[in-house]
């Protein structure tokens, strides 16, 4: 589904190296995780992947099913089925969430040459979806994650993943900022849309919700490189004890 | 149809023979009055303090400066019930006026032959009220010359807007002075759409009786126009006063509002948001002043300008002594799309009670580049996202509409002005 070859990448402004050589192959279907302490690299992945600006990729490529995505626009990478769940999801006053899920909906459907969804459909589609995650017409009603909880907010950005229906999804520390319940709400709604297609790529700092959505397979990640790759049970071990073992071990 | 004004050392510039002649005993009283206030004020000049940003030549000089094309205004409010009032090149077609329970509605035409009529309390007055602390001296011409205007009196609370509708050639100067009176406890809406000439000077005075409430919706479009208005506003106890205006087209563009809060607890609402483009002068003058207790006001301005457009703002609150418990709002934002276009504002206080809460603001940004990401990274392309993000920015501006279906409507027909251009 998505593959990264020796990636590296600098910030534009400064000459920081950021990713030193990434190599990532991810499969249809699988859920992989990445962990690492602050500072490894994981956010500016999932950046340098959807598109962000301000950042230069000096090295490496990356593949989703077999195209090179690194020099297309995000909203390009978008419609060709890239997802990053945001770590914090940006408020939009004024515009409504409704009339926001409905223009991404249809702008991406325009993008790949495809019909775009009738008002009757939509609403009735994201009715259902949205009832699922336990977001109520007030909600969708609401400007665009303005006055959302951290919980709503995150809830909200599963909601679009569910209305987009990407291939790949990044989840950006999707787990910061919520309770336990939110928590599983939040897994619950990414269980929901694990097929045998879909690819995860779940970024976080702690194993806490690699319990609710389990991967296939757990990276670790430091200093802007994969150090190493293993089963859930390696997510355990960095629980136990900590990310300096295994710096220690790959130093 | 005269010139704004000409020569000012030329009395015919301001005092129409023919129309004074015409006039019965209130209104040749009053244009009179406004004639000498002109005078003895003169034209606003380049040099002037109060004309720093924004040049009034095209104002006072004494031919319609343009041919303007004024086709592009984009149907609004049209699925509304409405009371259709229209003026055709500056002329109100008052053999079509419409009849409504709950007011009055006649032309200034017909209603300034008369000797004795209820706008002799208003017409002139408001205007000559706000000819302090700067002089205005245009809204003073054309109180003096102006043939052409609604004169709406409120006794009740009226159902549906009053809708005036203009449409031009785009070849004459038009000159337009309406008078509203809301009675006590009574209620009206009027919008405004259309463009009444290539040129324009309209008034509005507007008195609103304790306890009344007056909601006012311009939409102010057309490409190469030029325009000048002032609404002058009286407002007492516990009465409500709000006026939105959207600015979407038009060379040359300025706004004066001046409004007196005399009664206490009275509410008064005060937005814009304009959408500049190019060879675009938009300019916000607005004038309030507390002199009562427990009052609010708030102002709020987005302008969003690009290629060059120019926004400006000059908004002052006055505060009288004695005006205890005042609650003053005052922000005015620029969102500039590119390096080229400009925003200059002057936000002032002045501020003479010891128990008031006073706020302004005022900030030039450009597009939040995480939020323009975040809605890429959903697939929206960079053009609608910005489109999307503008919509964003001036929404604080139309939520000072209370009526949520005209704020739509609002919303709507700038959603489709941002996707034609």
């Amino acid at each position: 589904m998505l593959n990264i070859k020796n990636l590296h990448v600098k910030l534009e402004e400064e000459d920081k190296q950021i990713l030193k050589g990434v190599n990532l192959s991810l499969e249809p279907g699988k859920v992989h995780a990445i962990m690492g302490p602050n500072g490894s690299g994981k956010s500016t992945l999932s950046y340098v992947l959807s598109g962000k600006g301000g950042y230069e990729v000096t090295d490496g490529a990356a593949q989703l099913e077999g195209v090179d995505i690194l020099d297309m626009e995000a909203e390009e990478r978008a419609a060709a089925g890239l997802f990053l769940a945001f770590q914090y999801p940006v408020e939009i006053p004024g515009v409504g969430n409704m009339t926001f899920l409905r223009t991404a909906v249809n702008a991406q459907r325009k993008l790949r040459g495809e019909e775009e969804m009738s008002a009757g459909e939509f609403l009735k589609v994201v009715r259902a979806k949205a009832k699922d995650l336990k977001i109520d017409a007030e909600m969708l009603k609401r400007p665009v994650n303005v006055g959302f909880s951290g919980g709503e907010k995150k809830r909200n950005e599963i909601l679009q993943m569910a209305m987009l229906e990407p291939k790949m999804c990044i989840l950006d520390e999707t787990d910061s900022g919520l309770d336990v319940d939110a928590m599983k709400l939040v897994a619950q709604g990414v269980n929901a849309l694990r097929d045998d297609k879909r690819t995860f790529l779940v970024i976080t700092h702690y194993q806490r919700l690699l319990d609710h959505i389990k991967p296939d397979v757990v990276h670790i990640m430091a200093n802007g490189r994969i150090i190493k790759t293993g089963g859930p049970e390696l997510a355990l071990e960095v629980e136990n004890n900590g990310y300096a073992d295994l710096l220690e071990e790959t130093a | 149809m005269a010139a704004f004004s000409q020569n000012t050392s030329s009395n015919r510039a301001v005092r129409d023979a023919q129309l004074i002649e015409s006039s019965g005993a209130w209104a040749k009283e009053a244009r009179m009055a406004a004639s000498e206030r002109a005078q003895a004020a003169g034209l606003p000049q380049r040099r002037d303090e109060y004309w720093k940003y924004t040049r009034p030549d095209a104002f006072v000089q004494a031919d319609v400066p343009l041919k303007a094309s004024l086709h592009k205004s984009l149907e609004i409010f049209y699925q509304r019930n409405t009371v259709p009032v229209t003026f055709e090149d500056g002329k109100m077609q008052s053999a079509a006026l419409p009849c409504a329970a709950h007011c009055t509605l006649e032309s200034l035409a017909s209603a300034s032959v008369l000797d004795l009529h209820w706008a002799r309390d208003i017409y002139g007055r408001l205007e000559a009220a706000g000819q302090t602390p700067v002089k205005r001296s245009l809204a003073s011409v054309n109180t003096a010359m102006a043939r052409e205007g609604l004169m709406l009196h409120v006794t009740g609370a009226v159902a549906a807007p009053i809708h005036i509708h203009a449409t031009s050639s785009g070849q004459t100067d038009a000159v337009i002075h309406h008078v509203i009176k809301v009675a006590a406890d009574a209620e009206v809406t009027l919008i405004e759409t259309g463009q009444y000439g290539a040129r324009t000077n309209i008034v509005l005075e507007i008195d609103v009786a304790d306890g009344g409430r007056f909601h006012h919706i311009r939409v102010q479009d057309g490409d190469d126009r030029h325009m000048l208005t002032h609404i002058f506003g009286r407002v007492g106890a516990e009465a409500t006063f709000k006026s939105f205006t959207l600015s979407a087209g038009g060379q040359l563009t300025r706004n004066e509002c001046v409004l007196q809060l005399v009664g206490d607890d009275a509410s008064v609402s005060v937005a814009g948001a304009c959408l500049g483009d190019g060879h675009f002068h938009h300019d916000d003058t607005v004038f309030i002043t507390h002199d009562a207790v427990n009052c609010e006001s708030r102002q709020v301005f987005k302008k969003v300008l690009r290629n060059g457009a120019v926004g400006v703002f000059q908004g002052k609150i006055l505060v009288k002594a004695g005006a205890q418990k005042t609650d003053g709002y005052q922000i005015s934002q620029s969102l500039l799309l590119d390096d080229d276009s400009q925003f200059l504002a002057k936000p002032e206080l002045e501020i003479y009670a010891d128990d008031v809460a006073c706020s302004h603001g005022s900030t030039s940004g450009a597009i939040d580049a995480q939020a323009l990401f975040y809605l890429r990274s959903r697939g929206v392309p960079e053009a609608q996202a910005v489109d999307l993000l503008t919509l964003s920015f001036v929404a604080e501006a139309i939520e000072e509409i209370e009526d949520a279906e005209f704020a739509q409507d609002i919303l709507d027909h700038l959603t489709e002005t941002l996707s034609g251009r």
